[in-house]
């Protein structure tokens, strides 16, 4: 197929940028997204046009490294990441716009590439259970409800993408800080820091610049994870309680 | 359990062949070289050793601990684990990933699972078993020490990722749940659904995070290491380009730690993450670390096939898919362009249960990636033609459906299965599954003694990078019990020893050694900025991995390899008078990173294909077609080759030079392996 | 932010139900808008529930205000570039109309107090003392009833996404099941409002009040 592509590209932080526009022919629906820019790199490497950076690193949904708002959705209209977005989700003729993911806190580096450190922050303000090696009791030792290891592990595996920030339009962090949140918060081991833990990553995650939720829903919506929106509602509970407790 | 089915068949090759030593494959290609040992892997039964070795290990006073720096290249299971735990200890310690975050290493990806020796099922299973049982699966060219080691801290591990909350699979009852893994006959496989090497290392990076608030790590994220500084015959630090940008920076410890990965990516096409890459590792190579085994790779049967030129990676289905889906291909040719389901039971070739009766679906992956070679190589391949033949067999879930109901295997797969769905526009609940042979981990990587310190002093290798405990293979789900092993439990207590000697003298940037190192990484990214030639670092890469899959790949012979050896060395010539960088230096440029690791991969190449040429034997992952038995099974060669080979880098165009470290078992028999 | 928008809930329901009492004809109307300014009486002073309530009302207003403007700024701060092309899948047209409703509500409340409190404006020049007639008055003007309801429609947007909103907030939606529970309440709270407060103003229009 034939495509259109208009794409943001930035040479740098101190840079304005702009949208440019390219045109790609023979693009096979078997491709992934990423591949069809591989496709546009190479074009442009011939004509002598530096390649687009955009991030990718394992290319099978999990390390969370690619981003991308794809005509106007953060990894594009399926719910995956965009390296598992495969060509057969648009059409021949199509044109597709394709930008950096928005956010204060998430400064372009160039092109299509962010900083998304801030996300690392929010973890280390409290995002951990704090247990050094070596000190921890045999594995068995504290049985987890089957039910709470299930909803602990549906929301851990959020990939710390972003899309969530890219897609809210407030630009909260709030599906990625309430998902850790709720991770540790079904585990027994989460206890003993669970409330100084929603406390503190909640107000790093404002430190960071990220804005406020006011429960729009886009986030969980484009999640490539499907994280529910529920860990926000954990969030909220967990930090009144943790208020009431005087944290 | 009962007892491995093996036969005691002896290695003797039949009389019509030469004796021992009479052939030398490689012969001009390398210098043979003294012969190393490893020193430190105390004496004494094989239970005790590691226990001996903590003992004997030097203490660091708590206080002294601030004053010592620790550099670790890589943020995987066994960086990060590493990390953090040198961190808790109150080591300085300074991380670096190519990665924008130490969370997106290529651990991530595992997704079957990880095995310890906890006997939760009562299944029989030991740190014995599991010992013996990896020993086997490597095709008895593992280190005996190293591999009980392994085994023995494996039951930490899992209290360890337990306690960081790490959501494990659990039974109805709360307690942690098993599973049978990769062609072992216990279930000591724990696993978290099909992620488990996600939930691994975001345990592992929570840690490592932990400490990076409480000051004791520092993370360089977006930091690639391109040269190791070894100063007075010490490793004292690397220096790393910063990708963002491009500034080259010093950065001097008092030890340095690789945790960089594998080099799958060689073949250009492998499940690794696109930057999965050997630059650390053959930098290090480069300034005299033994590079051992290379040419040992693993290639997994259950990836999903090659759908065109384009494909930039290829993308693994978990092992555990071979528990309950059946591998088969058409019996005759000309069925295999029909509906998988129109084929009637009776032409269908179960090969791996007809020829492995006892193991079916659950032999070895390299056994079962070769005979999926070999249908193929016969012609009765599935799928679309990929140049001159159909690189695709069967993996049908339908009699587990009907066994089990969909809904549970729904449960058990739907993650896998949405995957695969998403990259190939095929229903796996309707259509059987195409599966091939992809690269999927390296065994060989540098040479590390018991202690995972290589031939440079002070310079530590662990996880993937090291060669690690699987010898000439490795059984599933024991790369990241590997990986959290050195991490966690290893590295900290070797690592101490050394340091008990620190803090060495400071170093400036002014040594000679600093100053050398960084401006050979300035000039070498200076040349490959200057070439202005005329193809793309991409279409070097593929044309590497072409020739690598096609002669160093799953079946290997001499007059291959030799071949490639030419073509491969061609290949670097017009690499270095043809590439096209554009862009420039000081910026974010992902065609110079790039081009960076395709040039160490062409010379890693070279040697890995050497290293194979060398071996004329058959074991584990390395298959010479020159030896094998008269049903086409691998044949190893104890006499000749019960060695690791080290190989030493000999300067530029020189051939490198072969030292070899013998491998001796007490405590278990070296038997021809058979899974008939 | 959910305190308060809850407050304002539980607020505009009575007054809806107050409302309502038109329909019972201008006696009943006006003796339960008296009946307020009695009310907790002798406990309460007169006047006092009314000022109590004010004062209530006052304070959510300010509350609510405040968290609005800092929500709005945060939110212009965290995206300082905005998107060429963005799509918004997920949320519902309400949950985007939020401060353009509000602020429309505000201005709402202003001329509102105006008309029926402070000012006690009648628009057709009628009696003010008395509420049954100001109202009725004032609905008889086709123009007043279409701003009305038009603040009503913005009042139902608002609470549409805001009471599914505060619940979330408050922490109450923490399954898939209460998630579409609350979703259901509050498009049902909307419904009721809007609609409640709308069906006075197009009774006196369509002189079924009068
Ligand atoms: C798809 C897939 C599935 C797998 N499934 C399983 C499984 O189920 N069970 C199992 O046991 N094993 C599995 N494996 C193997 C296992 O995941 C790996 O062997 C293991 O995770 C390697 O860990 P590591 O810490 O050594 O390296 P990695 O996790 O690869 O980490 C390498 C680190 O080094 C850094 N790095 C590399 N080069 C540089 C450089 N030059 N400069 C700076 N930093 C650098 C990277 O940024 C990264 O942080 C799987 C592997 C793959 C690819
Ligand atoms: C005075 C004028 C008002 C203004 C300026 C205003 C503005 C806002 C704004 C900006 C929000 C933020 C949430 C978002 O953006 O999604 C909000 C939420 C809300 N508002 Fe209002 N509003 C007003 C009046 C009202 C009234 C009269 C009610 C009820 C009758 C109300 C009920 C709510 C509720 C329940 C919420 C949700 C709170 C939460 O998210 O926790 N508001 N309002
Ligand atoms: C069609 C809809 C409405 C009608 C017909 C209406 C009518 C009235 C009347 C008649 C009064 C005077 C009552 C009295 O003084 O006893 C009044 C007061 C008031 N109304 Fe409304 N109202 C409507 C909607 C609303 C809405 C939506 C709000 C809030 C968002 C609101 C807020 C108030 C307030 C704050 C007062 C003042 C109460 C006081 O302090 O005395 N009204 N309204
Ligand atoms: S919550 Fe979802 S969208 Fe947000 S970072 Fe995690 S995986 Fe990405
Ligand atoms: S879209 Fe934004 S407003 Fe909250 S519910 Fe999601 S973070
Ligand atoms: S590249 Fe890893 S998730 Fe997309």
């Amino acid at each position: 197929m034939n495509l259109t592509l208009k794409i943001w590209r930035q040479s740098g932080a101190a840079d304005k940028g702009r949208i440019h526009t390219y045109e790609v022919s023979g693009i096979s629906e078997d491709m992934s997204f990423l591949e069809m820019l591989d496709v546009l790199n190479e074009q442009l490497n011939e004509l002598g046009e530096e390649p687009i950076a955009f991030d990718s690193d394992c290319r099978e949904g999990i390390c969370g490294m690619c981003s991308l708002m794809i005509n106007g959705e953060a990894h594009g209209p399926e719910v995956t990441t965009t390296c598992q977005l495969h060509m057969r989700s648009f059409k021949d003729g199509d044109t597709i716009t394709i930008e950096p993911w928005r956010s204060g806190a998430f400064p372009v580096l160039k092109d299509l590439c962010v900083d998304r450190s801030a996300l690392d922050r929010i973890i280390q303000s409290g995002g951990y259970i704090s247990a050094n090696t070596g000190s921890a009791p045999e594995a068995n030792s504290v049985p987890v409800p089957r039910d709470n290891a299930v909803r602990a592990f549906n929301v851990a595996t959020c990939i710390s993408c972003g899309a969530c920030v890219a897609a809210c339009p407030n630009g909260s962090a709030s599906l990625f800080l309430g998902a850790k949140i709720t991770h540790l918060a079904e585990l027994p081991q989460g206890q003993p820091e669970r409330w100084s833990r929603v406390v503190d990553m909640t107000a790093q995650h404002d430190h960071e610049g990220f804005g406020g939720c006011t429960n729009i829903g886009e986030c969980a919506a484009a999640c490539p994870k499907e994280i529910p929106l529920d860990v926000i509602s954990q969030l909220n509970k967990d930090l009144r309680t943790a208020m009431r407790h005087g944290h | 359990m009962t007892d491995m089915p093996d036969t005691t068949l002896t290695s003797d090759r039949s009389h019509d062949e030469p004796s021992p030593g009479q052939y030398d494959d490689a012969a001009g290609y390398y210098t043979p070289g003294a012969p190393i040992a490893d020193t430190k892997a105390p004496d004494g039964p094989i239970a005790d050793r590691w226990q001996t070795r903590k003992f004997e290990a030097r203490l660091v006073n708590p206080a002294n601990r601030r004053k010592l720096s620790i550099i670790i290249v890589g943020t995987g299971l066994a960086g990060g684990a590493a990390a953090a735990t040198l961190g808790e200890a109150g080591y300085n310690v300074k991380s670096f990933c190519y990665q924008d975050s130490p969370r997106r290493a290529h651990s991530i990806a595992a997704q079957g699972g990880i095995n310890a020796a906890k006997n939760y099922k009562e299944d029989g299973d030991s740190v014995h078993r599991l010992f013996y049982d990896t020993v086997k699966g490597g095709d008895y060219r593992s280190r005996e020490s190293n591999v009980y080691r392994l085994a023995e801290v494996s039951t930490n591990i899992i209290d360890q990722c337990v306690a960081q909350g790490v959501p494990f699979a659990r039974e109805y009852g709360g307690l942690l749940d098993n599973r049978s893994f990769g062609g072992v006959q216990v279930s000591r496989t724990f696993y978290a659904r099909g992620q488990t090497g996600q939930q691994l290392l975001i345990g592992a990076y929570q840690a490592m995070e932990r400490q990076v608030k409480a000051g004791t790590v520092t993370e360089y994220t977006r930091h690639e290491m391109l040269e190791v500084i070894v100063a007075d015959g010490r490793a004292r630090g690397i220096i790393a380009r910063n990708m963002v940008t491009g500034e080259i920076e010093t950065h001097l410890a008092d030890v340095v730690v690789l945790a960089s990965g594998g080099y799958g990516n060689v073949f250009y096409l492998s499940t690794n993450a696109m930057g999965s890459n050997v630059t650390a590792a053959w930098r290090a190579h480069r300034k005299g670390a033994y590079m051992a085994n290379p040419c040992y790779t693993q290639i997994h049967p259950t990836c999903i096939p090659v759908s065109g030129e384009h494909q930039s990676k290829l993308t693994l289905m978990s092992e555990s898919l071979r528990n309950d889906g059946r591998i088969w291909v058409p019996k005759k040719a000309e069925d295999c362009t029909k509906d998988p389901r129109d084929i009637p039971e009776e032409d269908r070739d179960y090969y791996l249960e007809r020829i492995y009766p006892s193991f079916g679906n659950l032999v070895p992956r390299d056994i079962a990636s070769r005979q999926a070679k070999n249908v193929c190589d016969e012609g009765r391949g599935v799928g679309p033609m990929v140049g001159d033949f159909r690189r695709g067999v069967y993996l049908d879930f339908a009699d587990a459906i009907e066994r089990l109901g969909e809904d549970a295997v729904r449960e058990k797969y739907d993650n896998l299965f949405d995957m695969y769905e998403r990259i190939t526009g095929e229903n796996p609940y309707e259509v059987p599954m195409r599966i091939y042979p992809a690269v999927h981990y390296v065994m060989g990587g540098l040479w590390v003694d018991y202690d995972l310190q290589s031939s440079i002093t002070g310079l530590f290798v662990t996880g993937e990078a090291n060669f690690s405990d699987h010898g000439a293979n490795r059984l599933g789900a024991s790369a990241l019990m590997q990986g959290l092993a050195d991490g966690y439990f290893v590295l900290p207590h070797t690592i101490r020893d050394y340091l008990a000697e620190g803090p060495f003298e400071p170093l400036d940037e002014s040594h000679p050694a600093v100053a050398e190192a960084k401006a050979s990484v300035q000039e070498r990214i200076d040349k490959l900025m200057s070439i202005n030639g005329s193809r793309s670092v991409d279409s070097f890469h593929r044309e590497l991995g072409h020739i690598m899959w096609e002669y160093c790949g799953m079946e290997r012979n001499a007059e291959g390899l030799r071949k490639a050896i030419d073509m491969i060395r061609e290949l670097k010539r017009e690499f270095w008078t043809d590439l096209k960088v554009l862009g420039t230096a000081d910026s974010l440029n992902q065609s110079l990173e790039k081009a960076g690791r395709v040039a160490d991969f062409l010379e890693l190449g070279e040697l890995m294909c050497i290293d194979a040429l060398n071996r004329r034997e058959s074991c584990g992952g390395h298959f010479r077609a020159e030896s094998q038995t008269e049903d086409g099974e691998a044949l190893r060669h104890d006499d000749e080759f019960a060695y690791v080979a080290a190989w030493e880098w000999a300067g530029e165009d020189q051939p490198p030079v072969l030292h070899k470290e013998d491998l001796v078992y007490t405590a278990i028999e070296m038997k021809q392996r058979s899974y008939k | 932010m959910a305190v308060s928008g809850l407050a304002f809930v539980g607020f505009v329901l009575g007054h809806m139900y107050g409302n309502l009492k038109a329909f019972s004809g201008h006696d009943a109307f006006n003796e339960y808008a008296h009946h307020l300014r009695e009310f907790g009486e002798p406990l309460l002073p007169h006047m006092g529930f009314i000022w109590l309530m004010r004062v209530g009302l006052l304070i959510a207003l300010i509350v609510h205000v405040a968290a609005a403007v800092e929500l709005t700024r945060r939110a212009r701060k965290a995206r300082p570039v905005k998107y060429v092309v963005k799509k918004h899948t997920g949320a519902i047209p309400a949950s985007r109309l939020m401060r353009w409703g509000g602020f429309t509500l505000l201005l709402f409340i202003v001329w509102h107090l105006v008309n029926f409190t402070f000012g006690k404006v009648n628009v057709q020049g009628g009696e003010t003392d008395d509420p049954y007639n100001l109202l009725v008055d004032t609905f008889d003007v086709w123009w007043m009833t279409l701003i009305y309801l038009a603040a009503m429609a913005m009042l139902g947007a608002h609470l549409h996404h805001g009471v599914w909103s505060s619940l979330q907030t408050l922490g109450l939606t923490g399954t898939a099941a209460s998630r579409a529970r609350a979703k259901t309440i509050s498009f049902a709270i909307a419904i009721l409002i809007a609609g409640g407060f709308s069906i006075v103003p197009i009774a006196i229009l369509a002189g079924i009040i009068d």
